[in-house]
């Protein structure tokens, strides 16, 4: 058991804080407004503190991985609040795959703008029909001259409204096993033939997209991957998705601000922190949290030292670590009382509405990405060897 | 940066592991609960691997090993639900009498399992007025309740006022009558003192609160071992077991409960192994660690047993199956040296919550 990241590490760090000390005020984060973002991206590829490990020709930083450092930026830049720079499907998903699967043309193409926030990309892969079991997807591309020509729908699709291009899962193979006969494609936004429906959800934002496509010609070399391998390309980018979706740091700041609106809430004239039902409550989210930072340590110590097995520790963090959240923003509207629910232009709200922003937010995590119960369906299959439910052959 | 067991730990889990699952499966299990058997034969196969010393400085005959070290056994212990005094005369009383520096004469028989240290730390954890314990100079008077181990030569015992005392089971004046609780497999007695005379071994809450820490991170492996244990006999059970023509483990609502035990527990290895380190190399946050860990295991070792207990259906219920062995281990260690409720109290107050803690935006 060793802890520290040794001298030559402390030393990087002292690099990161310099960076922040000199550029921190420039973060989106620090200035309300502010619409630099595009700006604060490129000073933070320029200075390896995002992009890190793509190459310098795709337009990275182009250093060699290394795990400790990227935690070292990870942890300074959450301990002062900076931004991490931007994030979206494009940059954490499609770029990934791009660099391991696509065509040297592509990755010119494509890597350099997109990490740039140049070029904003969504994600179809959901349909009505093909949720948990995405596979069954059924929205088409036929192959015409040098075109492939695609019809459809897909739904969940953030970003649709603002996106330049779209990566997208689409059968070319009806007559295929359902995994076998799914291609991925690349394809502009503004094709004709594409019509994005906001969907507005519980939070009241239009957090996702419906979109529609009648006959949408995409050029035939747009592709990733070879014909029917869009399965395995699609599985790719779901393993950078899921751990990501709830990083036991954010759950830790969150309960520290629980912490703080408890000792700033005074109903009845007592501070709720000196409630001993509210304490107790608050305490055992900690001891959670608390779990899932050690087991974080775990996961990190394990993609160090190869040897050492944190399989399951790595399955059961999507699970967990939504619902963690989303108890510990329902905590936060406990202790507010009647203030929690306040919303919109209520003039009672604390910490600008979000805890019943996040609170909503995270219980569509918990059905996003992955179901829990789909969650549930790969620790028993996948981590301890339990069989998969008999399929049933379709009635007819 | 490295987050987990040395090779030699590994090694160390791997002996005990043997050791146990060869010489002590359930039956034999059984026949110590029964009181057929005595629990110094299992004391004794563990010394030959050096167990009583583990925590005992080399200079006072012991292995001088760490904290961690000592999880690793516990959990080892909690997963074959070993009845041996570990907890008392292996944890805490060497750890009492080493941060105090007195009585450490004592730990060379300790450490061969010679000598066995009951510990009696109930009043200074939550005092009860039915037991009201008083120590005026070094006479005792008064009760201690739910005193580990009523086989004990010694018995290191703390007052409400967080002192330490050890007394010997042979003392003038001092009673002990065994206690029976659900658990079969560790003994607890309660010990009655009439101008029992004690040495003294610390007036510092400090020995106290690290003795207490040491017991909470080593409940808290075995409750990680026990619940394992359950877990992987519920799954083992769930492969085997056919209903409706296939195995009842290709059904979604067994394999997510055991989905879900497995998720709950998995992070209890890394906050076991983690407050266990902080005990002897993080030590400003050792008793907030300890007291949430052992909090959590408890909660979550009580879903796990239970739910793993539901998977085997009624034979989950029976004596024939033993599952309860392993239940009622988890029970124990979820009532002893604290509550839940009372350790995240404590937690609570080892932290300073009046400052500010980041933002609530």
């Amino acid at each position: 058991m060793d802890l520290s990241f040794g001298p030559e590490y402390e030393g990087f760090r002292t690099e990161v804080r310099q960076f922040i000390a000199e550029h921190g005020d420039q973060s989106p984060y620090a200035r309300a407004g502010n619409t630099g973002a595009i700006e604060w991206q490129k000073l933070l590829i320029e200075h390896g503190f995002t992009a890190r490990t793509i190459p310098k020709k795709y337009g990275g930083y182009g250093a060699e991985p290394d795990i400790i450092k990227s935690r070292i930026i990870a942890e300074e830049f959450s301990k002062n609040q900076i931004n991490t720079g931007l994030g979206g499907q494009g940059i954490s998903m499609l770029v990934p795959v791009l660099l391991e699967m696509g065509t040297e043309e592509q990755k010119q193409t494509f890597v350099k703008p997109t990490i740039h926030g140049e070029m904003i990309w969504c994600q179809g892969y959901s349909e009505p029909g093909a949720g948990s079991d995405l596979a069954s997807l059924s929205t088409r591309a036929e192959l015409d001259g040098d075109e492939w020509v695609v019809n459809g729908q897909k739904i969940w699709t953030s970003t649709a409204h603002l996106a330049d291009w779209i990566f997208c899962l689409v059968r070319t193979e009806p007559e295929a096993p359902k995994h076998q006969g799914i291609s991925f494609l690349l394809f502009r936004m503004d094709t004709p033939g594409i019509e994005v429906r906001p969907l507005v959800d519980m939070t009241g934002d239009a957090n996702f997209n419906e979109v529609f496509f009648t006959d949408v010609r995409v050029p035939k070399h747009q592709i990733v991957g070879q014909r029917g391998q869009g399965w395995q390309v699609a599985n790719a980018i779901l393993g950078y998705e899921r751990g990501s979706l709830a990083p036991p740091d954010a759950a830790q700041t969150r309960l520290n601000g629980v912490a703080r609106l408890m000792s700033e809430e005074t109903p009845g004239g007592e501070k709720v922190i000196d409630n001993p039902v509210f304490r107790d409550r608050l305490m055992k989210l900690q001891g959670r949290v608390l779990a899932m930072k050690c087991n974080d340590m775990r996961l990190l110590s394990a993609r160090i030292h190869k040897n050492q097995d944190a399989k399951l520790a790595g399955m059961i963090v999507k699970l967990l670590g939504t619902e963690l959240r989303h108890e510990l923003e329902a905590l936060a509207i406990d202790v507010m009382g009647e203030v929690g629910l306040a919303f919109g232009d209520n003039p009672y709200l604390r910490g600008n509405g979000s805890w019943q922003y996040q609170y909503m937010y995270y219980l569509g995590l918990i059905i996003g990405g992955g179901t829990s119960q789909i969650q549930k369906n790969i620790i028993s299959e996948r981590g301890l060897g339990m069989p998969r439910e008999p399929r049933v052959e379709k009635a007819g | 940066m490295e987050f987990g067991l040395s090779s030699e730990q590994s090694l160390l889990q791997d002996s005990v592991t043997r050791y146990l699952s060869e010489q002590w499966p359930l039956d034999e299990i059984r026949k110590v609960a029964s009181g057929e058997v005595s629990d110094a034969c299992v004391w004794q196969g563990l010394t030959d691997l050096g167990i009583p010393g583990l925590l005992i400085s080399q200079a006072n005959g012991g292995l001088g090993l760490g904290n961690l070290d000592a999880a690793v056994v516990a959990e080892a212990l909690g997963y074959h639900v070993t009845p041996s005094p570990f907890i008392s005369s292996a944890v805490i009383a060497p750890v009492a009498l080493q941060a105090a520096g007195q009585c450490e004469d004592l730990l060379g028989t300790v450490a061969t399992g010679a000598t066995r240290i009951g510990v009696a730390l109930a009043e200074g954890i939550a005092a009860r007025v039915d037991a009201g314990l008083t120590a005026d100079g070094l006479a005792l008077n008064g009760k201690s309740l739910f005193v580990l181990d009523s086989e004990a030569d010694h018995y290191l015992v703390a007052t409400s006022d967080h002192k330490l005392f050890l007394v010997s089971a042979d003392a003038t004046g001092l009673s002990r009558s065994p206690l029976t609780t659900i658990e079969k497999t560790r003994s607890t007695c309660e010990l009655t003192y009439s101008n029992v005379t004690a040495q003294l071994v610390s007036e510092d809450a400090s020995v106290f609160n690290a003795a207490w820490n040491a017991g909470l991170v080593a409940l808290a492996a075995d409750t990680l071992g026990a619940a394992q244990s359950a877990l992987d006999q519920a799954v083992a059970y769930a492969m085997q077991r056919e209903q409706f023509n296939r195995v009842i483990a290709s059904f979604q609502a067994v394999k997510h409960m055991c989905a879900e035990m497995t998720a709950s527990l998995e992070p209890c290895r890394a906050m076991v192994w983690y407050a266990a380190h902080a005990l002897d190399e993080m030590t400003e946050e050792a008793g907030m660690m300890a007291s949430h860990t052992k909090a959590h295991l408890s909660e979550t070792g009580q879903a796990v047993t239970r739910t793993a207990t539901e998977v085997h259906g009624g034979m989950g219920f029976t004596d024939l199956v033993g599952l309860h062995y392993w239940f009622k281990r988890v029970g124990f260690n979820r009532q002893i040296l604290g509550s839940p409720e009372l350790l995240r109290q404590r937690a609570f107050q080892l932290q300073d919550f009046s400052v500010s803690q980041g933002s609530s935006e």
